[in-house]
């Protein structure tokens, strides 16, 4: 699989750590929200099909990335940086 | 029919002509008492086990493709009990004793081979876990022998003991572990349920449950509905999409895991050998074809098939262990899609919904475990209660803290 990196152009997935459901983003305060906790540490949707997930660019730029892919033919439909998702949510980082 | 000797014989000297199909093929009725949603080894398992220990009388199961045709068919069909922890070992000890007798059990040859299963260790550190896993499982009534260095090389003469990264200093063996026929596993399970009038019904999938006041009624399915006292759910691999439509969000990733099989070579792996550090093990068939695996590929994916990167590192892994498999030609790979649990254990419960029970989590040791998922899932569904081995396979294990987290990964699906 080639990730199409928004800074390096297509690098092959190899290069990279998988983490998982893109959702994972949005972390719930623990204390304040157990349950919540719960589900958003335990819990997935696992589609069959469009898929968003984070991958780490390890052996490269050490960047996090949303890629957007289908996980019934693999293929990739996009990637963008994590942290324009993350501050497009709200958050600082 | 009964399979014996003597019908063989009797079936050669007259041309072969007597033999009737294994099960019927029927209609699904209105309705069942219960309704075995999958028909793999664990869902086969499970009806089976509801006809014959618990004289359950009105069972059916529904599979959406052919029975036997998903993971029951793709495994590397390895059977063990070499497992930690208190929650997973009786589990697995209990099914290993099943496997014991199952072929008596089915009227079956489900060519169940106890050849033994060996786990390479490279370190001390090593050395010392293994012992501890040998301890446990000695302790659960399994048996275990640790292996030094000589006794691994009067065992397997050819591997490559001096590796520079992994230098082989023995192993953990388990005589007992071996392996079954997949196939035969789901067929003995298919006939022995039909035969005790359990509707095994084919090319019906399931597509959604009809929930009323937080009871299940039925599901519906590509041939229509069919009502139910009682749902249970065996579809690991793709568990998630199933509860999806009653409704459930699960502690689940689905993944793909790839096997490997070379052509038919004469006789040189008697047993199994796995080489955890190496990401790789591997048996040998009765056809002679090495067959081996490694690792998941590690992302998620319902596609039933993998990517080359892991069919490399499966191969340097057979290259390190054993130099002489560089020589042998590559038949065939594949790929089979894995419930991978929060916790790299499985999951037997009930679930929010009344009369729905759910079956799943395999990770990637669900063949080993066919006879004891279908016993207790058996259990589960015709008692209420859950069997005493598998007490800890539930839902709320991770709210309560009671994870049984054999690696210690933690909330990693691709790391299990």
């Amino acid at each position: 699989m080639l990730i199409p990196h928004p800074l390096l152009g297509p690098r092959d997935a190899q290069e990279f750590t998988y983490l998982g459901d893109a959702a994972l983003i949005d972390r719930p305060d623990g204390l304040t929200e157990p349950e919540k906790f719960h589900d958003y540490a335990y819990l997935r949707d696992n589609p069959a099909g469009v898929h968003k997930e984070l991958w780490f660019h390890e052996q490269g730029d050490r960047s996090w990335l949303v890629v957007t892919r289908n996980t019934v033919t693999h293929e990739i439909l996009g990637a963008v940086l994590a942290r324009d998702t993350a501050r497009g949510r709200g958050r600082s980082k | 029919m009964k399979f014996s000797g003597w019908r063989v014989f009797r079936e050669a000297l007259t041309g072969h002509r007597g033999w009737t199909a294994n099960w019927r093929d029927p209609d699904p009725k209105p309705a069942y008492d219960i309704i075995v949603v999958g028909g793999g080894g664990h869902g086969l398992a499970t009806a089976f086990y509801l006809a014959k220990e618990f004289e359950q009388a009105s069972v059916a199961v529904l599979e959406k493709g052919w029975i036997g045709g998903g993971n029951a068919g793709r495994n590397t069909t390895i059977i063990r009990s070499n497992y930690l922890l208190d929650g997973n070992e009786p589990f697995y000890e209990f099914s290993m004793k099943l496997w014991e007798g199952l072929e008596q059990d089915l009227n079956y040859n489900a060519m169940v081979s106890q050849r033994g299963i060996l786990n390479l260790f490279h370190t001390d550190a090593q050395r010392d876990a293994y012992t501890r896993r040998g301890n446990a499982m000695l302790l659960h009534g399994a048996d275990a022998e640790l292996l030094d260095r000589d006794q691994v090389r009067t065992m397997y003469p050819f591997l490559n003991f001096d590796h520079a990264r992994f230098p082989i200093k023995g192993g953990l063996l388990q005589r007992r572990g071996g392996t079954a026929r997949h196939d035969a596993v789901a067929w003995g399970y298919a006939r022995g349920a039909d035969m005790r009038g359990v509707d095994i019904i084919q090319n019906c999938g399931v597509t959604g449950f009809r929930i009323e006041n937080g009871k299940v009624l039925g599901v519906e399915t590509t041939r229509g509905y069919i009502g139910a006292k009682k749902v249970g759910v065996a579809v690991a691999g793709n568990s998630s999409r199933v509860m999806a439509a009653a409704g459930m969000r699960l502690p689940i990733e689905s993944h793909v895991l790839q096997a490997f099989v070379s052509e038919g070579l004469k006789p040189v792996i008697d047993g199994v050998m796995t080489f955890g550090a190496g990401h790789f093990y591997v048996s040998q068939s009765d056809k002679g074809g090495l067959v081996f695996g490694g690792d998941i590929d590690g992302y998620n994916s319902y596609a039933q098939r993998g990517n080359l990167p892991v069919i490399e590192d499966v191969a340097e892994g057979g290259m390190a262990l054993m130099p002489m498999i560089g020589r042998a030609r590559l038949l065939r790979t594949w790929g089979g899609v894995m419930d991978m649990s929060m916790d790299g254990s499985p999951f037997i419960d009930r679930t929010g919904v009344e009369g729905l029970y759910f079956n799943g989590g395999w990770c990637y040791g669900g063949f080993k475990a066919t006879p004891a998922s279908g016993y207790c899932f058996a259990h589960l569904l015709a008692t209420d209660r859950p069997h005493a081995t598998a007490t800890a396979y539930r839902l709320d294990r991770f709210k309560r803290g009671a994870m049984i987290d054999e690696k210690g990964q933690g909330a990693q699906p691709n790391l299990h």
